[in-house]
């Protein structure tokens, strides 16, 4: 008895980046923005983290939006409506910090970092805020929930580092431009861990911009998600060990030493790349398999 | 009375070959066979102050089951060992049994004499039992009346404490789930301790038989996530058992944890045995190291530098800070590792982990010690050496040197009272000082201990919510 798929939406021609709706409903009721779960797709399938983008307590459902980057996402990216998921773990981690700013609430979401902004960004809507969103891809065709953000935002700007949709250049210009223009209470990215350090860099006080308290969205290698392995442990500038899954995976942009996290999530590089090889091949042999039973039949 | 004959040799354990076996993950000890079994079962004397069962923290009737043995009642020995244990087949591969049953067995304090194998013994019993399953009529399950106004008790973590309080009081008549974080039962039995000491199918074949019972098993639950102690009452669970473990890592604090290849043993054992990396078919992945150490000495170390050799290690320490004589690990598991191929570097404390350009583990720095006076442990204390620190060259690094509480569910149930180690406050009845409702037991409570112990606090737990129940319904 697993978990079963709903819906499923490629969100870019190019088929790497995709939607997908299961049914959770002891999850969705207690699911909030900044929340993960981990999901293991059959027996031999590693537990892989991905953020809550939306649920409905209503219907029972939980919104992902994963990009296909390694052997366990390319795999789930091919399952379709009614298929299974063997396990579903949620919600976990801490739910975003949620109140009342003074000043507008900056959301900077990059590539599929622009999901996981959407609930939190509307929790703080609801919960009155002026919200703006940027929300920033490589190229237009990797931008996606435009219109999602567009309903209840105030203000939403498009960048694409190659300037094909929006302004040309990274959400961190746009934010820059921002800080200078007005007053900001509260700076939320999420993005890659690079987008990540850059927009915490800007908004530390320690350039000529106004300091701004800024949350960053840890997604570091998991296991159990729970506290127990210390895998996704990370070094504040304090010199702390925090682990990302139960002190995260939403924490203080101001206090993560970036430069180490970026190394620790290269731990399994040289694997995942023969592993991913290994599986496509397997793939294509199957599809041609397929395809000469089909030319004999 | 019939003079008894003094047999002082133990009956040897057949074991795979040492070197054959460094290298794949099939169990170790092979079990006796119903020859070895007799011979052995002969050696008990059937003492009559039974001063073997005062070492066993479940009181099993021990010269009663091994008299049961010598009548090749096999059935009988079981159901005889069965009334204090539920798990035979488990402790009787992993109990610490030298400091346990056998370490009071008189037969083992006659001189040159060696105390009878009571946990061999024990795991041939359950070893049969699997083999030569009983047929259980319908009529004999007990849990045969299944109505849904039996009063609901929710079991919180699957490990031996959790499992063996939801066996009793399914047996109780009550209306048992166990909730489990992970998508597998069995707590440390299924993600820490490998396969070649403890093969899975047998955990799995013991649960198995819960359910049989009746007990209902929700995997994939992190209670104080998904659902917390005060959803459950509203879904009219009448009352808990805590059994969440002792599951948080400890880490060295010393320059370099956070480097690549360096890792927790929990982080380790889960990826290799409940991920079961070391299987290609597989997709987790696990840190391959040439050159391995490993910080600790308890069990735990054991089974990582196990672990290490068995992935393809060549050369595989253990750095451990006292002498060979204060190592925690049960004797026969360092005898194995030893037999295997594992360094010992005794009174060694790392310093330093230094890493590579790339954040990659390359070398570690250690300081020689010496035991001083004793400890409030009782142990001698280590005591560094100044200026004599030195490298050694390895790329994998494992922390083995402890556990702490857990507090992703404690600290989120408002009103527990937890010690100073954040581990729960319980009365001698297994009940939470501050919640009546609430029980709790095994390494939640104790610390990092024993799965008997964690089984004793099980039971004990289960009677006193049946006690407890009884007086509200
Ligand atoms: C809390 C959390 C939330 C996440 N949310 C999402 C999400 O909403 N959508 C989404 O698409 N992905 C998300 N991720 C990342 C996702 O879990 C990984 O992309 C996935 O596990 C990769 O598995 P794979 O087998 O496909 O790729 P692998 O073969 O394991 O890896 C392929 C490549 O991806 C990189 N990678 C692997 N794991 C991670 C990781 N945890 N974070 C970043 N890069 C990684 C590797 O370094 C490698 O370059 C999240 C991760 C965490 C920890
Ligand atoms: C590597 C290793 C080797 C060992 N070797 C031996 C040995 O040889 N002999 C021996 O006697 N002892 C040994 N021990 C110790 C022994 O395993 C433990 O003392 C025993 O397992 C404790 O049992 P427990 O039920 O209290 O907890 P655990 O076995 O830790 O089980 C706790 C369970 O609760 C689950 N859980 C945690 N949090 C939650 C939550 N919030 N919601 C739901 N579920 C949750 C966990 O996933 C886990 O399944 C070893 C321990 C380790 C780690
Ligand atoms: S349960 Fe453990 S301590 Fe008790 S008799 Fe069996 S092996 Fe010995
Ligand atoms: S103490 Fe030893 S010899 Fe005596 S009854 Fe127990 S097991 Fe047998
Ligand atoms: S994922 Fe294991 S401790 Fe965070």
């Amino acid at each position: 008895m697993g978990t079963k798929i709903v819906s499923k939406t490629f969100l870019n021609p190019n088929k790497t980046v995709f939607e997908m709706v299961v049914e959770a409903p002891l999850v969705a009721k207690k699911a909030k923005g900044g929340n993960f779960v981990i999901l293991r797709i059959d027996e031999t399938g590693e537990r892989i983290p991905l953020t809550v983008a939306d649920y409905d307590k209503e219907k029972g459902t939980i919104t992902m939006v994963i990009m296909a980057v390694g052997k366990s996402t390319t795999q789930i990216s091919k399952l379709e409506p009614g298929d299974e998921i063997l396990d579903f773990i949620g919600p976990l981690g801490n739910k975003a910090h949620i109140k009342k700013f003074e000043h507008p609430v900056v959301f900077v979401g990059g590539g599929v970092g622009i999901a996981p902004c959407y609930p939190q960004a509307k929790e703080m809507k609801e919960e009155g805020n002026h919200v703006i969103a940027i929300l920033s891809a490589r190229t237009k065709n990797l931008l996606f929930w435009e219109d999602k953000f567009r309903e209840f935002c105030d203000e939403v700007f498009i960048t694409t580092d190659d300037g094909s949709l929006g302004m040309k250049g990274f959400g961190v210009d746009k934010l820059k431009q921002l800080m200078l223009e007005k007053p900001l209470s509260q700076v939320i990215a999420i993005g890659p861990m690079i987008m990540m350090k850059f927009v915490a860099l800007l908004t530390n006080g320690k350039k000529d911009l106004p300091l701004i308290p800024t949350i960053v969205s840890l997604n570091t290698l998991m296991v159990d998600g729970t506290g127990m392995c210390g895998g996704c442990r990370f070094q504040t500038m304090h010199g702390e060990t925090k682990f990302a899954c139960v002190d995260g995976p939403d924490v203080d942009g101001h206090d993560v030493d970036f430069d180490n996290l970026l190394k620790r999530n290269t731990r399994f590089v040289r694997v995942e790349k023969i592993r991913l090889e290994k599986y496509n091949e397997e793939c294509r042999a199957i599809n041609k398999f397929c395809e000469e039973k089909e030319i004999e039949g | 009375m019939p003079k008894v004959e003094i047999i002082k040799e133990r009956t040897p354990m057949p074991h795979q070959d040492a070197k054959i076996r460094a290298h794949n993950f099939e169990e170790v000890a092979l079990g006796f066979t119903e020859e070895m079994a007799l011979a052995e079962a002969k050696r008990c004397m059937q003492c009559k102050n039974r001063a073997c069962v005062k070492g066993c923290p479940v009181e099993v009737a021990i010269p009663e089951f091994i008299a049961l043995i010598l009548e090749k009642d096999y059935r009988g020995a079981l159901k005889k060992i069965k009334e204090t244990n539920v798990l035979p087949a488990i402790c009787g591969r992993v109990c610490p049994q030298e400091t346990q049953c056998e370490q009071y067995c008189t037969l083992g304090k006659i001189k040159d004499s060696k105390p009878v194998g009571i946990g061999r013994l024990e795991r041939f019993v359950a070893d049969w039992d699997l083999v030569n399953p009983e047929e259980i009529s319908p009529e004999d399950a007990y849990c045969e009346d299944v109505d849904d106004d039996r009063l609901k008790v929710a079991i919180i973590g699957g490990g031996p404490a959790g499992l063996t309080c939801a066996g009793e009081l399914a047996n109780l008549g009550y209306s048992v789930t166990i909730f489990e974080a992970f998508h597998k039962t069995g707590g440390v039995l299924v993600y820490g301790i490998p396969e070649f000491r403890l093969p899975k199918d047998i955990v799995k074949k013991e649960i198995d038989k819960l359910k049989e019972c009746g007990v209902k098993i929700e995997v994939n639950s992190v209670i104080g996530q998904i659902l917390d102690i005060e959803d459950l009452r509203k879904m009219g669970f009448k009352a808990f058992f805590i059994g969440v473990g002792a599951g948080l890592p400890v880490f060295l604090k010393i320059p370099g944890t956070e480097l690549n290849g360096v890792l927790s043993a929990n982080e380790y054992l889960t990826r290799v045995n409940l991920m079961k990396a070391y299987d290609p078919e597989y997709d987790t992945m696990v840190d391959q190291g040439k050159n391995v150490a490993v910080f600790g000495g308890g069990n735990v170390a054991m089974d990582s530098a196990r672990t290490a050799l068995r992935l393809g290690a060549e050369k595989v320490m253990i750095i451990y800070r006292r002498s060979e004589k204060e190592i925690p690990a049960r004797r026969e598991e360092y005898e194995h590792a030893v037999e295997e191929g594992v360094e010992f570097h005794f009174l060694r404390n790392p310093t330093k982990i230094i890493g590579d350009d790339e954040g990659f583990v390359k070398a570690i720095e250690v300081l020689k010690m010496e035991l001083g006076e004793p400890d409030a442990s009782g142990r001698r204390r280590p005591i560094a050496q100044p200026r004599t620190e030195y490298i050694i060259d390895v790329d994998l690094c494992i922390m083995a040197i402890g556990a702490k509480a857990n507090p992703l569910l404690t600290k989120k149930t408002k009103n527990l009272k937890l010690n100073k180690w954040d581990y729960i406050e319980v009365n001698e009845k297994g009940q939470s000082v501050s919640i009546p409702d609430v029980f709790a037991g095994g390494d939640i409570v104790t610390g990092s201990a024993t799965v008997i112990s964690a089984m004793g606090a099980g039971k004990k737990a289960a009677a006193s919510i049946h006690e407890y129940l009884l007086n509200i319904y």
